[in-house]
């Protein structure tokens, strides 16, 4: 990447070209992979940051940076470590995509014991994992980036503004307000259970535009109205299950989840089908299981 | 007014006319929902078979023509030490708008008052709306319909051509010389007695047919006494603050504006996008103070000023009672219920 000197002006007056470095926790890598998926704008976004630090992108390492941009969730000690780190290097420290913001799909396993867990995945083989959380729970956020994965338009509006030293403000309203002027059709009129009445919007209902149920992986939207969309999604047709399996896929939704969970008189996992029985801690229940399959 | 009448069978003829050198907008089917029933919208549309002229109504309003979701206001160039606007009203071509019911064109009527009428007319939405020919047609009611109650099931102004489905033939009302010389290219012949007569009993058997209605009398005042009614909690309560209702409605035309630095550095925009009253940040100020945090309060004032202030301002509503708020709001929150509850009305 090109030297410190700012290389850009904006209406004569030199902006401040940050150092930012791309690091990756327990993730996919998904969320970086979309900030050089965009290749028509790529040049232009390099020139506004001076990236010191991007494995998916770059051979060189430097910990010398402005801002991190953070991917996944934290599930071993050495990751809690390395995000300290990070922490202390940066200036500000962005969670980047639903891993790091709310622990994402990685906390489906916080559900069930923790050993059964690990026994299923790794069987005998020794490794460390813990339950996955969000970059919050080790350290200071600055700036959550929501989505699985984020949107690089959104990504690149961000920067921008960090360039010119504009207020970043993200979307307080649900993914319906995007999806209307979409001109999408309702998924409910379809017949499909969506979460975008209760999830924050920003995504320009980039699963809605292609006639899929919103899942909440940006979490919910500011004063979501949980309680409305559990009786809408009865209405519908759909069982509880289904509303709890969205609401727990990304981890934004953690405390309704877990409310809601509390609230049904048995537990069902979905996932049973993909794990085998799991020694579920069950609140409430009888002690027997709905097989759940209905709902897929 | 002049009336003709033709045969049904003229009317691809008149959409082939209108459409050698124009672009139409009309309803189409564009699928199918849960219940196996058709879902409509306002497209372009090429064949006079696509157009499907016995709609019951449109999910959407064909309001992104003229009131977009989402128009650039503005583009910049920007110069080392300056920069240069361009303005542009976004409008490339005039709009031919082929089977528009009352409702919706009793809709652009209304946002004239607001957008062309004020002192700061809207030269965006001006330029799209001069630059239309509407061809109206007559509607079924449907059970979600009360634009009778609202006095939008008939229009008397803003079209240039509205058709009456009288049986073999149709009955047309001319209020445009274009109109009338554009019917010159098709077999028409003007009305007797005998057609007067179907008209009227077309008319009246179409009113005969709303099931849902809203009592609107008295209802500014009502609505100043009842402003504390503990409806408006119960009915805040379900929503959903989703702000479909505002982008289903044909006369929402409330936005924001945000301006932009793409990315090159080398341009900006500033881009206006339809809002809603409903959302929570409708009502935040600069600073961070939201006047209207409460979901409650925020449904409240979107009644307030479609049923009160409005009529206040223009003695009469910014409803039409297309009823599309209440068929696309996944809470089932419905005007003629929402009214009627506030009127302490129980049926």
């Amino acid at each position: 990447m090109a030297g410190d000197k700012a290389a850009k002006t904006y209406l004569g007056v030199p902006l401040f070209r940050p150092k930012v470095a791309f690091f990756e926790l327990s993730s996919c890598e998904g969320c970086q992979l979309q900030i050089v998926n965009n290749e028509a704008t790529l040049i232009d976004f390099f020139s506004l940051v001076e990236v010191v630090n991007f494995r998916e992108a770059m051979t060189e390492r430097s910990d010398n940076y402005d801002i991190a941009f953070v991917e996944g969730s934290i599930t071993r000690s050495d990751e809690r470590e390395r995000l300290k780190k990070i922490r202390a290097n940066a200036k500000i420290l962005v969670a980047l995509g639903s891993c790091a913001c709310f622990g994402g799909v990685n906390q489906l396993k916080n559900r069930f014991d923790q050993a059964w867990v690990k026994n299923e995945v790794y069987g005998n083989f020794p490794v460390e994992t813990e339950a996955a959380r969000p970059l919050e729970d080790v350290v200071k956020v600055d700036l959550n980036i929501f989505g699985c994965p984020v949107k690089k338009e959104e990504v690149e509006k961000i920067v921008i503004n960090l360039a010119l030293g504009k207020a970043i403000v993200h979307p307080k309203y649900p993914v319906c307000m995007e999806c209307k002027a979409n001109e999408n059709i309702c998924l409910f009129d379809l017949g499909e259970p969506c979460l975008g009445p209760v999830t924050r919007g920003g995504c320009d209902s980039w699963c809605p535009n292609s006639k899929f149920g919103c899942w909440g992986c940006r979490g919910p939207a500011e004063d979501a109205n949980i309680e409305q969309m559990k009786f809408i999604m009865k209405e519908y047709g759909f069982s509880e299950e289904v509303m709890l399996d969205r609401l727990e896929c990304f981890g934004g939704f953690k405390t309704y989840a877990e409310e809601f969970r509390k609230s049904l008189p048995t537990v069902v996992t979905p996932s049973r089908k993909l794990f085998g029985t799991p020694p579920l801690k069950i609140r409430g229940g009888r002690g027997s299981y709905d097989s759940g399959e209905k709902d897929k | 007014m002049i009336f003709k009448v033709f045969d049904k069978k003229e009317l691809k003829k008149l959409f082939d006319v209108l459409s050698s050198d124009n672009s139409i907008v009309g309803p189409v089917e564009i699928g199918a929902d849960r219940n196996d029933q058709p879902i409509y919208a306002f497209s372009l549309v090429s064949d006079f078979n696509n157009i499907k002229l016995n709609y019951s109504t449109t999910k959407l309003p064909a309001k992104k023509f003229f009131l977009p979701f989402k128009e650039d206001l503005a583009t910049f160039t920007i110069k080392e030490h300056g920069w240069q606007k361009n303005v542009d009203y976004n409008i490339d071509r005039p709009y031919i708008f082929f089977g528009l019911h009352a409702c919706d064109i009793n809709a652009l009527n209304k946002l004239d008052k607001v957008l062309m009428g004020s002192t700061y007319p809207m030269p965006y939405y001006a330029a799209k709306r001069k630059n239309m020919f509407i061809v109206g047609i007559d509607c079924a009611p449907q059970p979600y319909c009360f634009c009778r109650s609202m006095g939008s099931d008939t229009v008397l102004h803003g079209f240039d051509m509205f058709l009456t489905d009288i049986g073999e033939e149709y009955f047309a009302e001319i209020l445009s010389d274009t109109a009338y010389n554009f019917l010159k290219k098709i077999n028409t012949r003007d009305p007797v007695e005998a057609d007067h007569f179907l008209y009227m009993k077309s008319v009246s058997e179409k009113n005969k047919k709303f099931t849902a209605h809203v009592d609107t009398t008295d209802l500014t005042k009502i609505l100043d006494m009842e402003f504390q009614s503990e409806v408006w909690k119960h009915w805040g309560q379900q929503c959903l603050a989703c702000g479909t209702c505002s982008n289903v409605c044909p006369t929402c035309y409330c936005y924001g504006v945000e301006e932009t630095v793409d990315i090159n550095l080398k341009s900006a925009r500033k881009t206006k996008s339809l809002y809603s009253c409903n959302l929570i940040d409708f009502a935040e100020v600069a600073g961070g103070h939201n006047f209207r945090p409460e979901q409650h309060i925020r449904l409240k004032y979107r009644y307030y000023h479609k049923h009160r202030g409005f009529v206040e301002a223009y003695e009469e509503s910014l409803c039409v009672g297309c009823g599309r708020c209440g068929e696309s709001c996944l809470a089932g929150i419905r005007v003629p219920e929402v009214i009627a509850s506030v009127r302490r009305q129980e049926d």
